[in-house]
């Protein structure tokens, strides 16, 4: 079946089999391999990426289900490879990964999260980002650098 | 995963006349459970129903209880939750909060973020997990579970592990209850999953009625604890449960904890749904 998205702002259309999963789609099909498959068990959130605006695990849906939607995956946040989001400028600056496998997932989730609580006007304090980052595994076990470089990236996004 | 045919309905009508066609279909609600399932090849329908488009089955409505002399207790309006609203909306929803609190505490504790974007209330409540936390709820609530074909009592609606009063054609369109007087719910979630270990709903009802549900402990599903119920009918507190004898007999025991120690969270659960 054909199945026609937006990804990164850019209108996309592929034929895919029914059984085709969103990540899939992302990695196999449009080449994005910035979006990683780390667990195929929908726990360790290295495929997080924004579904209208939204975080998800792009391993737990099928891409026929992103039929019309706009995605944007990690390749879609910097403006250019010399203008990063300031999310990934906190990552690097406050060395927020080690091997870096889970790395597109955790930006994903922590611009995500940070969105959202700036919309709300809650506080993203550091037990929330903790608890926020429930479905993202670093196997490297570097959560601290994690949640540091987030408060970081948070205090220089502003999105409302 | 195997292959599926995949159809995207339109109307709860369109989905029921496409389960109905299929050899052995699914409907795909957020697809949180059945997606990892069907990759892990436990489960192989041959077609699937998404349900995501309908925009009909989204969606919280709240009416307010009609005023009948002095309103004793807080509580009584009628809530109705669309089967496709999911997780993070009934979490974050301004108007439900102020007349239900719990169960948007309870829905912000499903998972993780990603999965409360996706996952539903219709979804989790058809899957009927063992573990899971909505089941608890709409025990404890007294809720009517609404199908494409009838209204279903919770009470007659749960039907022991992932088993359902459902018929084979039939789709969750939305579940309804009655905001309680006072309730709240305790949850020893597992640290790795974070489905229940034991989680206990209370609630007292505008009338008076003490329910109590536990999930994740028993090893046919949610169910009643008349103890429980008996004590915090008497007298609603965290003292009165101290005296419940909490029995292990028909508790799961499973690697991550014992029938004993199950009985015993039940108990510290109940308390902190008290609290």
């Amino acid at each position: 079946m054909k199945i026609a998205m937006t990804v990164n702002g850019k209108s996309v259309s592929r034929d895919v089999t029914d059984n085709t999963l969103l990540v899939e789609y992302i990695r196999d099909h449009l080449r994005l391999t910035g979006t990683h498959v780390g667990c195929d068990t929908s726990q360790c959130g290295a495929c997080v990426v924004h579904v209208d605006g939204q975080a998800m695990k792009s391993c737990t849906m099928l891409a026929a289900s992103a039929e019309g939607a706009a995605i944007t995956t990690v390749e879609g946040l910097a403006k250019s490879k010399d203008d990063l989001h300031p999310m990934q400028v906190a990552f690097k600056e406050n060395h927020g990964l080690q091997c870096g496998f889970c790395t597109p997932g955790m930006i994903m989730t922590a611009t995500d999260m940070v969105t959202r609580y700036q919309s709300q006007g809650k506080e993203l304090t550091e037990d929330a980002i903790r608890h926020e980052l429930e479905g993202n595994i670093c196997r490297c076990t570097g959560y601290h650098n994690i949640v540091k470089s987030i408060a970081d990236g948070a205090s220089k996004m502003t999105t409302v | 995963m195997y292959e599926t045919n995949f159809h995207k309905a339109s109307t709860a009508q369109d989905a029921a006349a496409l389960l109905a066609k299929s050899d052995d279909g699914k409907i795909l609600a957020g697809g949180q459970t059945l997606i990892p399932t069907m990759k892990q090849r436990l489960a192989a329908p041959s077609d699937l129903i998404d349900l995501s488009q309908v925009s009909a089955l989204r969606g919280i409505t709240i009416t307010k209880r009609k005023k009948m002399g002095i309103m004793k207790a807080e509580g009584g309006e009628t809530i109705t939750i669309g089967a496709m609203t999911t997780h993070s909306e009934v979490a974050g929803d301004a108007e439900l909060v102020k007349v239900c609190p719990v169960i948007c505490q309870l829905a912000g504790n499903i998972g993780d973020p990603a999965v409360r974007h996706r996952g539903t209330i219709g979804g989790s409540v058809a899957n009927n997990d063992p573990a899971a936390d909505y089941p608890a709820a709409l025990l404890a609530l007294g809720a009517t579970i609404h199908t494409n074909a009838r209204e279903i009592a919770a009470a007659d609606y749960f039907k022991g592990m992932f088993a359902t009063a459902l018929t084979d054609d039939e789709i969750i369109t939305a579940v309804s209850f009655q905001a309680p007087a006072v309730a709240g719910y305790g949850k020893f979630p597992n640290p790795a999953s974070r489905y229940a270990m034991a989680g206990v709903f209370v609630a007292k009802s505008v009338e008076g009625d003490v329910r109590v549900a536990v999930t994740g402990a028993g090893d046919n599903g949610v169910y009643r604890h008349a103890g429980l119920e008996a004590a915090l009918s008497a007298d609603w507190s965290a003292a009165s449960v101290e005296a419940v004898e909490v029995s292990a007999d028909g508790l799961m025991s499973d690697l991550h904890g014992n029938a004993a120690y199950r009985a015993n969270l039940i108990k510290v659960m109940t308390k902190r749904a008290l609290a």
